[in-house]
């Protein structure tokens, strides 16, 4: 194991800020954010539906301010393979929902409330994540 | 004013994911590569996370009800059963592939990359099927 491009900074403070996100729906709307769950409810359930377009229309606004306000611009490296993306996005989105949350839902919102059925699902993720990268890379 | 804190609490959310870099898949691809070239950062975007609102969480529900609606409203779910298990796994693969996960993958529908787009359709889709064949937790 070598630890490379480590921000420790950066990345307490972006999870700080992703805290107070879920402090602010809880406090004012009495939900706790789980995003699978807020998109899948948009697309199919009338109830919140409005709330829910409102969150994930938010989600895409934020990194669009960050970039008016702080003129850097925000760089990603994703996988250019179609066929790919198609089956990781497939995966995502029926787990997601087969377990009841995401990365948010479960690994946040979950284990903050110290849910047990989150935590299960987030070590899950976790340990899947990882030997399907390890497969991927090393195989 | 509750829509507005949806609103509100959306681009907060995403604004935290790209100051974190959650946003770049191939950062959250290096956090998994745990037994190659690993970066920690992730657990440590968890950690903020979970600092702020862990135990505001358990003071605010304490609360008759929140500040603009009827009442507190989340999943008290408790089973631990086949599905979650099947469910998180799937995920799991899915996130090792791509390095998307829901959140990161909407907030990048910003940088109007074709990539992250076809992973969004292509999650929605997931999302129905799961409904259409109601196999949802």
């Amino acid at each position: 194991m070598n630890i490379v491009n480590f921000t420790p900074i950066t990345a307490t403070f972006g999870g700080m800020i992703i805290g107070l996100a879920v402090v602010i729906f809880f406090l004012f709307n009495g939900r706790l954010v789980g995003i699978s769950g807020i998109a899948a409810n948009a697309l199919s359930e009338k109830n919140n539906r409005f709330d829910n377009l409102l969150f994930l229309i938010g989600l895409v606004i934020g990194p669009i301010l960050y970039t008016v306000f702080t003129n850097k611009q925000i760089n990603i490296t994703i996988s250019n393979s179609l066929i790919l993306l198609i089956c990781a996005g497939l995966l995502v989105g029926m787990g997601t929902r087969v377990s009841g949350g995401c990365t948010s839902g479960h690994g946040i919102s979950g284990i903050g409330r110290f849910s047990l059925r989150s935590i299960i699902a987030t070590i899950t993720f976790m340990i899947v994540g990882i030997l399907t990268v390890l497969i991927k890379n090393y195989i | 004013m509750n829509k507005l804190i949806s609103l509100l609490a959306g681009i907060i959310f995403g604004t935290g994911l790209v100051i974190s870099e959650m946003i770049n898949p191939e950062k959250v691809l290096s956090f998994l590569d745990v037994f190659g070239n690993w970066d920690p950062s992730l657990a440590f975007v968890m950690i903020g996370a979970l600092i702020i609102s862990s135990p505001l969480f358990h003071l605010i529900k304490n609360n008759k009800k929140p500040l603009l609606a009827d009442s507190f409203n989340y999943s008290k779910n408790k089973d631990i059963n086949k599905r979650l298990i099947i469910g998180a796994a799937l995920f799991g693969a899915g996130w090792g592939l791509g390095g998307l996960c829901p959140g990161p993958a909407i907030s990048s529908i910003a940088l109007l990359n074709i990539n992250s787009i076809t992973f969004v359709v292509a999650m929605f889709v997931g999302f129905y099927l799961v409904k259409f064949f109601k196999l949802s937790s």
